[in-house]
């Protein structure tokens, strides 16, 4: 099955990719075209092709496994928060909301902290500073999510646990979000460690967008009487697309991010609004439990959430694609 | 002339007779936890008789899954494959698995109050309320009777339990479920459960660090990981009425307890022995192998190396914080092996 969906797609765009070359030859002959480009051609053609063959694959084997879950639950498996594999009963509501709570609240933290760290590297730092802090900002990049996860419980959660949350109970105890009691494990601390995460990729994106606005504009902007706040403000509105679709890669990486997450949120498939209590997430509940999953109906649960997660980085990523094809028409920015 | 030519031939026989050893590979796959000691037998049996081993440790799961598709030549698990999973292997392969016990390990509740310091004592129905949710309190009334003279702080109970699916849980809530009615009906045992209150850590030492780390908190992990993390474990009840504290000797006594109800296929959960000095909370773990490999070689291979680690194999246990198998349970193993067919 899967084999023959992987034919039809190839079938069907290989007619689509004869044409021009068809209508080379009906004009010059054979010979007009280089054999070599040809053979070129169809090679890079069929590697793009694996790539769809692969996605494709992989949402065909998804939905294959998750069929006997998703007929069982039907829609109640995404309503439902019982997650109870003793009685072999799975929602998996407490893993979505976990998911998206922890991404965009990152996100939140993440994004005015790169814009300005970014506007900083671009516009205001001086040549000597700006190369090493951007090395430093990629080097964030670099470090493996385990390390992240071993920051996180030995030196973020006992801090989390003995001044910060201690803190936030006395003086925002009155408002649901800080309700609870300090564990340091919870849905803070993986917002914190998932905000660091995701702060160099939008941080080194948002640079090299700001940069390509030409130095035309900003001193257009100077020589108009414009105070520096001005003139990056400007920048800023030229490279809105950019930053935007940089916060949207940032929000795919906070949401599949697994091993640091599941290190430190607490992995207690509870569904509450104040950050310190602990939470779970869909990538952290499939590290945790798809290795000792035996019966089915577990199994098949547990690769509905993937698939689940699948679809969701999909939309996300529709949407930034939907949001920066707007911006950029409206704006006509230079960066993509 | 003759000398060379004898030389050569018996050069070449002895590279042949290298190779018929180096052909005999055992694949493997399942649990976690004995992975260190299986690891150090299959080291040792290789370099004694040249027999390779290739062992993945993806889980007791993972282990049971594969036996099933007969993609290895033995699993391991730490839980006993039911009826329902034996007949569907006698089905998919055509042969009964036999469940050969290897070791012995103890589940211990760690614990994290400084004031209290070593020795906390508790009951299986304090326990299983703790655990419920419905003790929240380290000075709780109930809490307070059975450790008479203890400084039990005025600070709330933070459980902490695995989030990953694991042979420890299944032990534990396994245990949990024998002696509380309300933990059986609510929660109810398994390799991952519906945890009614506290923090999920990923393994064993997930829990342990979860633990070491935070005053107040209760968790239960491997024997071996409380000891190498200088945790504080807590001595429990055991069905005598007796304070145990956990340790090798008093996994032994469970398993020994054990020894008039233990069934001739060896699937048997020795939580809540009886006998004065059984420690409640202990399991075995199995290999599992099947009754009737297609290749005799391999057949062979396991079979010798299954009496090896018996006999020879389980002195290395306590080194490696396994409890070794009483000799009464190492002789009803052996009548298992004996069943592995040979011809």
């Amino acid at each position: 099955m899967s084999l023959s969906m992987q034919d039809h797609n190839d079938q069907r765009s290989g007619q689509q990719a004869v044409r021009p070359a068809a209508r080379a030859l009906s004009l010059g002959g054979m010979f007009r075209k280089n054999p070599g480009d040809l053979i070129f051609e169809n090679v890079t053609r069929f590697f793009a092709f694996i790539v769809l063959a692969l996605v494709v694959l992989m949402v065909y084997e998804m939905t294959v496994q998750s069929w006997p879950s998703i007929q069982h639950f039907g829609f109640s498996f995404v309503s439902s928060s019982d997650w109870d594999p003793v009685n072999d009963l799975y929602g998996a509501l407490p893993f979505i909301y976990g998911t998206l709570f922890s991404s965009l609240g990152a996100l939140l933290l993440a994004v005015p902290l790169s814009v300005g760290v970014a506007i900083f590297l671009s516009e205001i730092a001086p040549g000597w500073l700006e190369q090493p802090l951007s090395m430093l900002v990629e080097l964030l990049a670099a470090i493996p999510s385990i390390v992240y996860g071993l920051f996180g419980i030995f030196v973020m959660v006992p801090w989390l646990q003995t001044d910060i949350q201690p803190f936030l109970i006395e003086e925002f105890g009155w408002m649901p979000l800080f309700e609870g009691a300090p564990y340091g494990f919870g849905m803070l601390a993986a917002i914190l460690i998932l905000t660091i995460m995701i702060l160099p990729i939008i941080t080194s994106i948002s640079r090299d967008v700001m940069r390509a606005i030409p130095d035309t504009q900003r001193e257009a902007a100077m020589a108009l009487g414009a105070t520096r706040w001005e003139a990056i403000r400007i920048v800023l509105t030229g490279s809105k697309s950019g930053i935007l679709s940089a916060a949207l890669l940032g929000l795919g990486r906070a949401v599949g991010e697994t091993m640091a997450v599941t290190m430190v949120i607490g992995n207690s498939a509870d569904i509450s609004i104040s950050v310190l209590n602990p939470a779970h997430t869909m990538a952290s509940v499939l590290a945790n439990e798809f290795a000792e999953a035996t019966s089915q109906l577990y199994v098949s649960s547990l690769i509905e959430i993937a698939l689940l997660l699948f679809v969701m980085t999909l939309i996300l990523n529709a949407i930034a694609r939907g949001i920066v094809w707007r911006i950029t028409k409206r704006y006509g920015a230079v960066a993509a | 002339m003759k000398g060379k030519f004898i030389a050569a031939a018996l050069i070449l026989g002895s590279l042949l007779s290298l190779n018929v050893h180096a052909q005999v590979k055992l694949n493997g796959a399942g649990a976690t936890f004995p992975y260190i000691i299986y690891s150090k037998w299959f080291d040792l049996y290789h370099k004694k008789t040249g027999i390779e081993f290739n062992y993945q440790s993806i889980g007791s799961g993972g282990g049971v899954k594969q036996v099933t598709e007969g993609t290895v030549d033995f699993g391991a698990s730490d839980a006993f494959l039911s009826d329902e999973q034996l007949s569907e292997i006698k089905g998919k392969r055509g042969t009964e698995v036999l469940h050969i016990p290897t070791v012995m390990g103890a589940v211990v509740v760690s614990y994290n109050l400084p004031s209290v310091g070593d020795g906390l004592q508790l009951t299986p129905d304090v326990l299983a309320d703790i655990f419920l949710g419905k003790v929240k309190m380290w000075n709780d009334g109930r809490i307070k009777k059975i450790n008479k003279g203890k400084n039990l702080p005025k600070r709330p109970i933070l459980v902490v339990h695995r989030s990953d699916g694991s042979g420890t849980t299944s032990i534990f809530t396994d245990y949990l479920s024998k002696v509380s009615k309300n933990w059986e009906k609510k929660v109810g045992m398994g390799k991952a459960v519906n945890w009614p209150i506290g923090l999920g850590g990923k393994g064993n030492d997930g829990v342990a660090g979860l633990v070491k780390q935070t005053e107040g908190s209760i968790g239960y992990v491997e024997l071996a990981y409380a000891v190498q993390n200088n945790l504080p474990y807590a001595s429990l009840k055991n069905k005598a009425g007796q304070y145990v504290k956990p340790s090798f000797e008093a996994v032994s006594a469970a398993a020994a307890g054990f020894l008039n109800d233990m069934p001739a296929d060896l699937r048997v959960s020795i939580v809540n022995a009886s006998g004065k000095d059984s420690y409640p909370i202990a399991g075995l773990t199995w290999l599992l192998v099947y009754q009737n490999m297609k290749d005799k070689t391999k057949a062979k291979a396991l079979h010798d190396f299954l009496l090896w680690a018996l006999d020879e194999g389980e002195q290395y246990a306590k080194g490696l914080h396994y409890a070794p198998l009483p000799d009464e349970v190492i002789a009803l193993c052996k009548k298992q092996i004996a069943k592995i067919a040979l011809k």
